[in-house]
């Protein structure tokens, strides 16, 4: 690996963005949203659906015993998937306000 | 320079084919080898032998004399190789040995790790990743000692890292002396020693740098060696190469042999029900606990340091959000596969082996019936009723069995059982070597650089990083090679205690402007003394615990328990049977009320005292609400950030642009 190039180290102190106040504002609001959309979505698939693992338990599907399935392959698809789309959304969000990175 | 990008990728992505196509040609030469006739000694030599030459060789390759290099790979880690490093820090001898094992013996019960230890890193990249990417130091204390007025915060990160990462670095370090003692049959204390070896080399040359190209081929590895036994066992009981499928075949067919069991009148676990105790009847304290031991496995995630340090390392914030979902695609690879591990295993056990004569079990049985380091067998049969035949209360199996044996059981050649020794080896090395690197980092840098000589030239805080290394890791297997086996629940406490001294503190430092020093250095350390002391009380004090907390009932019961366990001296039992045998002077405890109560069980042969019924490897559910209450609480009443402060968490919180940094003192040299 020695023999690496060295593409783009940033400068960690370069100057701050000229953002004005209100933009930067706007942006945070609209990120908070999604950070609470996503914190929704984390407490449903990760908890509030296994409370009903006991009921969930009693339908069959392929031989999965639903409640089961949920907490085995279930949440785990759903808490990749909803990284994947945050990760692309926020980034929408970031060119919107102009404030991604260059 | 983006086309420079282009061809570092690219270059990275030929490496890595390269590397990939190399370990299968060695996969297949042994077995080759094998099938002429090596021994199978020879072929697990062979397999630990190369996979750990090859890790040093990466790591000499990455050698660095460059600070940057050393502590964040020079921030050109792409999202897709830091998400396969990430992975492989991450998931450890626990995940990979431990984790099918403990769903065979818990069913249902066994999914809280499963959840926990994939759910966390929503948190990561919702709250934290991408701020501590902008905020663009070296480590996670650098961010508090920034963000709550220096070396104070500073310090109290220090002591919540460094206690949370021993605890779960001496746990790495048996995993890696389990492994190389069974396959290069030396004694455990020299294996330790063996397995440190490994870990060092990796790391000490390159730190972060070698870390990281070290991990992402240590992923391979441990990914290719957990699906290749998944796979040949799914084909084995089913026919179809899919185990993520195909287990709800296995799932179903185990229910119906359980419910025969049952019918004859046998006590059987329930393998697929939720929160049920032996007898299938719903229990509210299992369920209490199943999800308090995924929130504090999902927060304890969230908060070690030797995860969040990896985000550090990618090119942008960008990355760094992208870098966490590609983390968590590469850990859910393993995690899905899991259960199915445990529901195979356990359908050819009840199917194979449960019922049948003891003259006639298959020869994988009696393979395993060795001593393990727990001081019993791996395996034990046990014809209690004479009858020559073995019922399931009759039978007792090791859960870390599970995954080592799955070659055996599906009857396949030794080169498998060599292939998933190298995954187990890479999994507890690199997660080790991320340990140890978190470890030395918060020594050399956050101690001695930061507190103690600012003015250090480069080359000596390189070299009293390396030292610190070297210390650390031999205090560590000394600690793992003195504490023996039982250490399994110490990766849980690790993350409770994470949890409860860092999260509260790093995601208000983020997403609460208003929050102070003085509250922030308070929630830390109230955090981490009252779970620390739980998880310590508790364990180690659990008759006294009970004793304050419990009323009569439950102190009575504790001191029979005790006075039950075999390996406890006859002398240490003595003034407890005293008080036994004057039990109606036992009254209820001083701090026992209606709101708070204790009771107990025994686990590790100790006493283990349960406040409100919680097992401590939850404990992280006291501390990390009360962290986050007294963070808000006192920054109501102590004097606001200054506009200085403010403007710094404005500018963490946007990608574009630099960081205004408040302390020049605290920028990055």
């Amino acid at each position: 690996m020695a023999e690496m190039v060295d593409p783009s180290v940033r400068t960690p102190n370069a100057p701050p963005p000229d953002i004005d106040a209100a933009t930067a504002a706007a942006y945070w609001k609209k990120t908070s949203g999604l950070m609470w959309t996503m914190l929704a979505i984390w407490v449903v698939a990760g908890f509030v659906i296994h409370l009903f693992a006991p009921s969930l338990n009693k339908i069959h599907i392929f031989g999965f015993p639903v409640g089961f399935y949920l907490a085995a392959q279930g949440s785990l698809i759903v808490f990749v998937a909803q990284l994947f789309w945050f990760a692309k959304r926020q980034n929408q969000i970031d060119e919107e306000f102009g404030v991604a990175e260059e | 320079m983006a086309a420079q990008k282009d061809a570092f990728l690219s270059q990275l992505n030929k490496i890595y084919a390269g590397y990939v196509g190399g370990f299968a040609l060695f996969v297949a030469i042994l077995a080759i080898l094998e099938q002429m006739g090596v021994p199978d000694r020879i072929i697990g030599y062979l397999f630990v032998a190369l996979t750990i030459g090859v890790y040093a060789y990466i790591g000499i390759l990455s050698r660095t004399m460059q600070v940057s290099e050393y502590y964040v790979a020079g921030r050109r880690v792409p999202a897709i190789y830091n998400g396969m490093a990430t992975g492989s820090d991450w998931m450890s001898a626990a995940s990979f040995i431990g984790m099918a094992g403990s769903l065979y013996l818990l069913g249902y019960g066994g999914l809280a790790f499963i959840l926990g230890w994939t759910g966390g890193y929503v948190l990561v990249a919702i709250l934290l990743a991408p701020y501590l990417r902008k905020f663009g130091q070296y480590t996670v204390p650098d961010f508090l000692g920034a963000r709550f007025g220096g070396n104070a915060a500073r310090f109290v990160g220090v002591v919540v890292l460094i206690t949370a990462s021993f605890v779960y670095v001496v746990a790495q370090i048996v995993g890696v002396g389990i492994i190389t003692q069974r396959f290069l049959d030396v004694s455990f204390a020299v294996a330790v020693f063996v397995g440190l070896a490994g870990i060092l080399v990796c790391s000490m040359m390159g730190g972060m740098r070698a870390v990281t190209w070290t991990q992402v081929a240590q992923y391979i590895v441990l990914i290719i060696a957990y699906l290749i036994p998944a796979i040949l066992m799914s084909v084995k009981l089913t026919g179809v190469p899919i185990p993520q499928l195909m287990y709800g075949v296995a799932l179903e067919r185990i229910e119906e042999l359980e419910q025969a069991m049952r019918a004859a009148g046998q006590v059987v676990p329930y393998h697929v029900g939720a929160f049920v105790d032996a007898r299938g009847n719903f229990s509210l304290p299992s369920a209490i606990n199943f999800f308090a031991l995924i929130f504090c496995l999902m927060v304890g995630t969230a908060s070690l340091p030797h995860i969040l340090m990896r985000y550090f390392t990618t090119p942008s914030v960008r990355e760094a959000r992208q870098s966490v979902a590609w983390s968590l695609f590469f850990i859910f690879l393993l995690y899905f596969t899991a259960p199915a591990y445990a529901a195979f295993a356990k359908l050819e056990i009840y199917q194979n082996v449960i019922g049948k004569p003891i003259a006639e079990l298959p020869a994988w049985l009696k393979n395993w019936q060795l001593m393990s380091p727990y001081g019993v067998t791996w395996i034990g049969v046990n014809d209690a009723n004479r009858d020559g035949i073995l019922q399931l209360s009759e039978f007792r199996i090791h859960p870390d069995v599970i995954v080592l044996a799955t070659p055996e059981i599906a009857g396949l050649p030794y080169v498998i059982a060599g292939l998933v020794a190298a995954g187990g080896l890479a999994a507890a090395l690199s997660t080790a070597d991320g340990l140890l690197l978190a470890l030395a980092n918060a020594l050399s840098h956050d101690i001695y650089y930061r507190m103690i000589d600012p003015h250090a030239p480069t080359k000596r805080r390189l070299y009293v990083a390396r030292t610190l290394l070297i210390m650390v890791a031999i205090a560590a297997a000394w600690t793992a090679g003195n504490m023996g086996a039982d250490i399994l629940f110490l990766v849980a406490w690790a993350f409770s205690i994470a949890a409860a001294g860092l999260f509260a503190a790093l995601v208000m430092g983020v997403w609460y402007k208003r929050t102070t020093n003085t509250a922030a250095i308070l929630g830390m350390a109230v955090g981490y003394v009252v779970t620390f002391g739980y998880l310590l009380h508790t364990e180690f004090f659990g008759l006294h615990f009970i004793q304050l907390f419990g009323d009569k009932a439950a102190i009575t019961a504790a001191f029979r328990q005790y006075v039950g366990i075999a390996a406890i001296s006859a002398e240490a039992k003595a003034p407890i049977q005293a008080l036994l045998a004057n039990a109606d002077a036992i009254k209820d405890g001083p701090l026992h009320g209606w709101l708070l109560w204790a009771d107990s069980v025994v686990l590790r042969n100790r006493v283990t005292a349960r406040l409100w019924g919680i097992n401590n490897i939850a404990g992280g559910i006291f501390g990390v609400p009360i962290s986050f209450l007294i963070i808000y609480v006192v920054s109501q009443f102590t004097a606001q950030p200054s506009a200085a402060m403010q403007e710094f968490v404005e500018s963490i919180r946007i990608p574009k642009g630099g960081v205004r940094l408040v302390d020049k003192e605290q920028a990055v040299d």
